[in-house]
């Protein structure tokens, strides 16, 4: 029981990273109608300048805070340079582009960084493990990701329900032609909307950093979780987004954890530790098949759009 | 029409082929990964063989070495194409190399069809130590299971009674596991396999490891995911709580990264930077002031791979087409390695030492590995008896 | 259909001349990559016209199209293990299973559109891919190397690799003609119709899903045909086959060639997979000229110059390649 306490933590903790990435997609999705492929590209990105960043200045919260900002900018500039001209285009167009910026990204950071990858050391208090029930121990490091993540929902919440800005975003995401008739200034929150999802795909990308260090390619495997969310929780919803993404991680850590146990009660212990992971790898998009026939738009589809 | 074209491509070919025949060089392919995370190792690999070629004077039996390198993105697919490519438009004389042992046995078929010597140069699966071993198959390193093996070895001589096993779900990494298991006379109370290459996340499983509470843990994670690892087991707060026992896990590629983590946590090798013999000492000297950095043993095993086709170029008296000379030679080992004098069995596998090694800081504070002491002595595969082969 | 000699003709004919001369310049140079090289380009353009069928005809966009390129390899690999080489077996019991999975896979995401069709294929190609792993016996993670290829009793030698290679090419210019057959004939209409008013097909009268659902099964079981040849091009097969990936380049290759157009996968197959072969050497050649010595590790950076070339293909050529070279007439 303790055991599984202490794997719903893990869940819950991917799960709430996933968050961080599909929040960004969704949002980029549903306000431009754009298919970003390098989305996991921002990610990787965004983990390689927070190791940077915080060997530089010797510390691990202003190193990330920096790489933040820079991710946020890099994010800015690709879509000026090369995305913005794609609005409106046929979703394959954005498909093979943004391949080529994968392409082109995971080069990028082999130049710069070379191939070996980077670390990021946590600072010392972050660097242990808690007990949170008693005989529960759980990284400190891994309940803070829980912590911010959970932090960064709220303040997406208050942002997209509560200003003017986030009803801009609302409104973006289930009639695309109205906000632009409205005399919006739509390149710029076009601009903007990108930008914030380029940070917290940095986000996600600088927190996993201490744990999976920073490595290129990172981002393609977490990127399909991430389009599952979205598709899963409706495209354009972040609140379909937040259950969608909790959901995956609770079942892609629980069913690791425990399908080779359950399996063992039918197969060999051989065949069952081969299978289990491959079963619950098969897990999630077995919830987003059966999802999908049942709600062709996902759980939460954003009104109007589509 | 076509016909005539095809006779005549066919004639123009043949004439082609045996110009190349006479064409005075040892040409070599080199299959390794080049790009991705592991890069690193096929790096240092790269560099190692490099740096012999330079030993030798790049020149093997008076012919001039040619090296053609590919990269196999740690990929079986792409290995065993770029592997064609080297047999079929280089028409290489020897193909070495082979990180991966899913790689490897994906390869292993267009070379040895073509009658081509392939030297493994790290990969070494079960199944081509036993019914797959082939008369043009050469190892410079050793068979999965066996370094394992030693480290199981090694755990009784320690007393542990119930340890936990954890790798990655691939060809080596079933071998590793299966190897401890082999010779450790504990209880084995658990076993996890992970998804290969792709998941770098092991929190379920390290979860699980100190749920079972086994007196060690014995992991198998080579290149960047030992450095994941280590320090995911660290963050869970397992270090102090249960020892870690490792296999390639901890080496000199890894150790700059996993710095402190690694202090103090074990592992079984065949070769150590520093074995006390002179070609060892030779080799690991040369390497530190070209490269500024430090060699591994992926590294001494491709740098062992050119002394063994050296010998053999050299018994042939620069004939490549006496492949019954040159494999007589080779399986006399007769070259300096830089584990010290080792035999090879009937499969072609060695039979050799394997020692302990241990993290310490050396006198200026570095991190460093050492040999502690010699676990095993000649130690010889367990699957040489199915290897058909007799010589 | 009428041909004109425009440049786009011109260079389709070429391109066919070409790829029926591979063999000959394969003997001629005497190096046999080239020719193992356009095999694999000749059976990944079958995948990619399959692809095309369905995404570029009747809009929907697969991302799971490589599940039919491993269900047909293994096949073929799973059968050659057990003992079952003869080719009158596996292939058409490939065909059936890849079009059976088609069926069942088409059944259940049709009904969704845009991009939850393109997710839905994903979910199921990853499930099938998922079983490959788990396969223990046939190898898991690691696949399967097949020893001896199809054997059609002494009819065709498939070993033989200029044979293998024709077989190849005359299946790929099979595959082409059925696309074109079935896109001008009134099930084609039907599809094409769908793509664009799906709902006014139906209003018309036409059970619009059932043709779809066909058209979904064909495609499959030709994409079924290329794994079954990529099977025995390779000697090997692994779950690596169907990753999502590859489902992906193929999605590229049809894109890049020229989406709808009947020889724009093909197009696209040769120039991705040429472009992967071509650019590492020119790149070593270019920079051993720039800086007047080797530079080993620089052709590892060839993805550098391939990214924003897609990039700009998207940018500046609408309708992939096949549609710029349209365009040169207009122009």
């Amino acid at each position: 029981m303790l055991l599984f306490i202490e794997q719903c933590l893990n869940g819950l903790q991917l799960g709430l990273l996933l968050f961080l990435l599909a929040a960004g997609l969704t949002l980029i999705f549903g306000i431009m109608d754009f298919v970003n492929l390098a989305h996991g590209s921002l990610y990787m990105i965004g983990a390689y300048f927070a190791a940077t960043f915080a060997a530089m200045t010797d510390s691990f919260v202003l190193g990330a805070l920096l790489a933040l900002i820079a991710t946020f900018l890099v994010g800015v500039v690709v879509e000026m340079v090369a995305l913005r001209r794609l609005y409106g285009r046929d979703h394959l167009d954005h498909v093979l582009a943004t391949f080529g910026l994968i392409l082109f990204s995971n080069e990028m950071v082999r130049l710069v960084w070379g191939p070996e990858g980077r670390n990021l050391a946590l600072p010392s208090w972050l660097n242990t493990a808690i007990e949170i029930f008693p005989g529960v121990y759980y990284p400190t490091y891994r309940f803070a990701i829980i912590v911010v993540a959970l932090a960064v929902a709220g303040f997406l919440y208050v942002i997209v329900m509560r200003t003017r800005i986030g009803m801009l975003i609302r409104a973006g995401a289930s009639n695309r032609e109205m906000i632009g008739a409205l005399g919006i200034n739509i390149k710029l929150l076009y601009t903007l909307v990108f930008g914030i999802g380029a940070a917290l795909a940095g986000l996600a990308g600088l927190m996993q950093t201490p744990i999976l260090t920073a490595s290129i390619g990172m981002g393609e495997n977490i990127l399909i979780l991430a389009f599952v969310v979205i598709i899963i929780g409706g495209i354009g919803s972040i609140r379909g987004a937040f259950i969608a993404s909790i959901f995956v991680g609770l079942i892609d850590t629980v069913g690791r954890a425990f399908m080779p146990d359950l399996l063992k009660l039918f197969l060999s212990q051989a065949a069952a530790s081969t299978a289990g992971p491959a079963l619950s790898s098969m897990l999630i998009y077995l919830l987003m098949a059966v999802i999908l026939v049942l709600r062709p738009e996902g759980l939460f589809p954003a009104a109007g759009n589509r | 029409m076509k016909k005539t074209m095809v006779a005549a491509g066919a004639i123009l070919a043949l004439t082609a082929g045996s110009a190349l025949a006479q064409s005075k060089s040892v040409k070599i392919g080199f299959v390794s990964t080049f790009s991705g995370p592991t890069a690193v190792i096929g790096n240092n690999m790269r560099d190692s063989f490099e740096l012999a070629l330079d030993h030798i004077g790049r020149k093997m039996g008076g012919l001039p070495v040619e090296v053609i390198y590919e990269d196999d993105g740690q990929k079986p697919e792409q290995g065993k194409q770029k592997t064609e490519k080297l047999i079929e438009s280089d028409k290489v004389d020897f193909v070495v190399g082979y990180i991966w042992s899913n790689v490897l046995l994906a390869s292993l078929k267009p070379v040895l069809d073509s009658k081509t010597f392939l030297i493994s140069s790290n990969a070494g699966p079960s199944q081509i130590a036993g019914e797959l071993c082939s008369e043009y198959f050469f190892s410079t390193s050793w068979q999965n299971d066996q370094t394992p093996q030693a480290m199981g070895t090694y755990m009784n001589t320690k007393g542990v009674k119930s340890v936990f096993l954890i790798g990655p779900n691939y060809a080596a990494g079933k071998d590793m596991l299966a190897g401890v298991a082999s010779t450790f006379k504990g209880q084995v109370v658990g076993q996890e396999l992970t998804k290969w290459p792709d998941q770098l996340d092991f929190s379920a499983e390290l979860s699980k490891a100190r749920a079972a509470k086994p007196d060690a843990i014995f992991v198998f994670y080579p290149g960047a995911a030992g450095v994941q690892f280590l320090t995911q087991y660290a963050q869970a707060g397992l270090k102090g709580q249960i020892p870690l026992y490792t296999a390639f896990t901890i080496d000199e590629l890894s150790l700059p990264r996993q710095k402190d983590l690694a202090l103090g946590v074990p592992g079984a090798q065949h070769w150590v930077n520093d074995l006390p013999n002179d070609a060892n000492k030779k080799y690991v000297a040369d390497f530190k002031a070209k490269y500024k950095s430090s060699p591994s043993f992926y590294g001494a095993q491709t740098y062992d791979a050119v002394g063994l086709i050296n010998s053999a170029v050299v018994a042939a008296k620069g004939d490549l087409t006496k492949k019954d000379v040159m494999r007589n030679e080779m399986r006399k080992a007769n070259y300096k390695s830089v584990r010290g004098p080792y035999k090879y069995g009937n499969n072609h596998i060695p039979i050799q030492n394997f020692y302990l090694q241990d993290v310490v800081k050396n006198a200026s504070g570095e991190l460093v590995l050492k040999t502690v002491a010699t676990i095993v002595k000649d130690s010889q595969d367990n699957f040489a008896a199915k290897c058909p082969m007799k010589w | 259909m009428t041909p004109h000699l425009t440049a786009r003709n011109a260079f389709i004919a070429a391109l066919v001349l070409a790829l029926f001369l591979v063999p000959v310049y394969a003997v001629w140079i005497g190096n046999n990559f080239v020719l193992s090289l356009f095999t694999r380009i000749v059976i990944l353009a079958i995948a990619a016209t399959s692809l095309n069928l369905i995404m570029g005809y009747g809009g929907m966009v697969s991302f799971g199209h490589a599940a039919y390129l491993g269900t047909g390899g293994y096949a073929v690999g799973i059968l050659a293990f057990e003992g079952v080489t003869s080719g009158f077996v596996q292939w058409p019991l490939a065909l059936v299973v890849s079009g059976a999975i088609a069926f069942v896979i088409g059944i259940l995401s049709l009904r969704t559109r845009g991009v939850y069709f393109i997710m839905i294929t994903l979910a199921f190609a990853q499930m099938i891919y998922y079983v490959a792993v788990s396969l223990n016996r046939y190898g898991a993670d690691d696949g399967l190397t097949i020893y001896r290829r199809s054997q059609f009793g002494g009819l065709i030698n498939l070993s033989n690799k200029t044979v293998f290679y024709y077989l190849c090419l005359v299946i790929l210019m099979g595959s082409i003609y059925l696309v074109w057959r079935i896109v001008n004939s009134r099930f084609g209409m039907v599809i094409q119709g769908s793509r664009s008013n799906d709902r006014r097909m139906r209003a018309i009268g036409f059970p619009t899903f059932r043709y779809r659902l066909a058209c979904f099964v064909i495609a499959g079981m030709i994409c079924g045909l290329a794994g079954v040849l990529l099977a025995n091009h390779t000697d090997f097969i692994s779950p690596a086959m169907m990753h999502w990936t590859r489902s992906g380049d193929l999605i590229v290759m049809v894109v890049l060639g020229g989406m709808g157009s009947l020889f724009g996968p093909t197009i696209g197959a040769v120039a991705l997979l040429v472009l992967e072969e071509a650019l590492p050497y020119v790149i070593s050649v270019a920079g051993r000229v720039v800086t007047g010595h080797d530079v080993a590790t620089a052709k590892e950076y060839w993805q550098l110059i391939l990214g924003p070339m897609l990039l700009l293909v998207v940018l500046f050529a609408r309708g992939g390649i096949d549609g710029l070279l349209a365009s040169l007439r207009r122009g």
